[in-house]
């Protein structure tokens, strides 16, 4: 209904997979025949960014696997609406601005700086921090602080396995990310909504836990400029706005990084930001969310602690006062 | 004065000025004040190529939401367009965008209770008790209703003066309505802040001009009979 749009051009109606194709292409690539085949189209460290660098239009298929323990049963949202809704300041506060404003966005060359209390620290590649990562595909739960949420099959590999490549010491008690500070390609970045450059952190244990992704893609191909590439965070417990994007700099401390949105609006935005049915936003409540995509009647649901994921990291927050650490 | 006596007499007779706006100008600006809400329908219903992208509840809500207080600018503006043109055509659009103010409105609230609340009538009740925001925009609406109601002529002939003190209240929902806006931005307040500055010179403007007409021998000319904005 909504999905032949012609509103955003940029996206040409054949980008967008239906989900039944999706299905069956992910089976194959994971049948093993169709695995050899993806190989030669190329893996990161190759020129698997180079789509993404020349546009958007049609980004690069990447090579993973599917983890199916890892992935939520739910129907994805279209391509479309996950490339064309995002919260992305950099790239202007609508939700349609990001994917109007980033396709120029260069994700070629990109480095990324780790420092802080690690034993490994400097400056690498982007070739260098995801070669020895095989890729996954993950379907995860997206609930933003604004109320409404959506799935998404990201691609990616757990945050964890890359720090422990950093050896962090006894003293890293978070790691904190950065996004680029660019202004002359990040026009949100010349406004003052927000201090720049967005900062997000995790406390380690958050950082290390399974679910903790680094995505560099979704729907099988290499992330879009307007969803964080070409390395982004997914925290899919937490609401969206933790899920930094762009990441350039990784920092090991031992105090709480100051976050973007916590410290521009305490009251209303956590550094933890647990998806939390229970503790309201103060100018809206947080017990039920909007589900993008179906039909325009029901979308409202209830919104589930740790948004469904309670079973899986309930067990780190225990003993906190939750409505206190928001 | 009579109103022919304006820049826009010109040579044409009351008559055929009168029925030019009536059966030409006024159709042609109902129409235009309907295309948003013709956009929003057919993006609903992916008529037309059109689409309201990935959540067009919200779309809806706030687009609902800003023709609103687009209409109660434009029916704010009409007494001072009067006042710089001296031309007395401005007020007789004034009741039709404030009629659509209160449309948009209407739809606003539909979309925000049926859609976005999916219709729990407690849920609504929670917000207007809980969420400020949301208090100031329902008395906003609630207060829109009797000046609706109250827009015909015969209902202005009827209450007379009181029409026009009654009709001022269309000042405190205007903001309200600006308030209402502001308060739900998460961040980028550069659109509220577009809207109050418009309100301030609006109001700002009446306020000067009630300060001039006090002092004698200024007193700015009254040129409808009834004058609420």
């Amino acid at each position: 209904m909504r999905k032949n749009s012609t509103q955003l051009g940029k996206i040409a109606p054949s980008d967008i997979t239906p989900y039944h194709k999706y299905l069956s292409r992910r089976a194959l690539l994971t049948g093993g025949i169709g695995l050899a085949a993806a190989q030669t189209i190329g893996r990161f460290g190759g020129n698997a960014f180079g789509g993404a660098a020349i546009g958007q239009s049609a980004p690069a298929a990447l090579t993973y696997t599917r983890n199916a323990a890892m992935s939520v049963m739910d129907t994805p949202n279209s391509y479309m609406d996950i490339t064309t809704y995002n919260n992305y300041y950099e790239f202007g506060t609508d939700k349609s601005d990001p994917a109007e404003n980033a396709q120029k966005f260069r994700t070629q060359p990109w480095n990324v700086t780790v420092g802080g209390e690690a034993e490994v620290t400097g400056t690498f590649t982007l070739e260098d921090i995801l070669k020895p990562h095989p890729l996954e595909e993950r379907i995860y739960r997206m609930r933003c602080v604004e109320a409404w949420s959506m799935i998404v099959p990201w691609v990616g590999f757990p945050l964890g396995d890359l720090i422990r490549r950093f050896k962090p010491t006894s003293k890293a008690k978070f790691v904190e990310f950065r996004t680029l500070y660019d202004p002359k390609q990040m026009p949100g970045e010349r406004t003052g909504v927000l201090p720049w450059p967005y900062v997000e952190g995790l406390r380690m244990d958050e950082a290390m836990h399974p679910l903790t992704l680094m995505a560099v893609g979704l729907y099988g191909k290499a992330m879009p400029n307007q969803n964080g590439a070409p390395l982004r965070l997914i925290v899919p417990w937490k609401y969206g706005f933790k899920g930094i994007k762009a990441i350039v700099s990784i920092n090991f401390t031992e105090k709480a990084p100051q976050t973007t949105w916590a410290s521009s609006a305490p009251a209303e935005y956590g550094f933890f930001a647990n998806v939390n049915p229970a503790v309201d936003h103060p100018r809206w409540s947080q017990a039920t969310e909007r589900h993008l995509g179906g039909s325009l009647f029901g979308q409202r649901k209830p919104t589930l602690p740790f948004n469904g994921y309670g079973a899986q990291v309930a067990s780190l927050y225990g003993g906190m006062d939750l409505r206190k650490y928001f | 004065m009579p109103p022919s006596q304006g820049r826009d007499g010109g040579a044409r007779t009351g008559g055929a000025r009168l029925r030019a706006i009536r059966w030409a100008l006024k159709p042609l600006v109902f129409i235009a004040c309907l295309v948003p809400a013709f956009r929003l329908t057919a993006g609903a219903f992916g008529f037309a190529g059109i689409s309201l992208g990935a959540d067009p509840v919200m779309v809806m809500l706030h687009t609902c939401g800003k023709w609103t207080l687009n209409f109660l600018m434009i029916t704010l503006c009409m007494t001072p367009l009067r006042d710089f043109t001296r031309s007395t055509l401005w007020l007789r659009f004034r009741r039709m965008f404030g009629l659509f103010a209160f449309f948009y409105v209407l739809l606003h609230f539909a979309v925000y209770l049926l859609l976005d609340q999916a219709g729990k009538l407690g849920a609504l009740w929670q917000d207007v008790i809980k969420r400020p925001y949301i208090t100031i925009g329902m008395s906003a609406l609630l207060m829109l209703i009797p000046l609706a109601a109250t827009s015909t002529a015969k209902a202005q002939r009827r209450l007379g003066l009181r029409w026009v003190r009654l009709h001022r209240l269309i000042y405190v929902i205007a903001g309200l309505g600006v308030c209402h806006y502001w308060w739900q931005v998460k961040k980028d307040i550069r659109e509220p802040l577009l809207y109050a500055g418009g309100l301030t010179l609006l109001l700002g403007y009446r306020l000067w001009k009630q300060r001039r007409s006090l002092l004698p021998g200024i007193n700015v000319a009254r040129v409808a009979g009834t004058d609420a904005s």
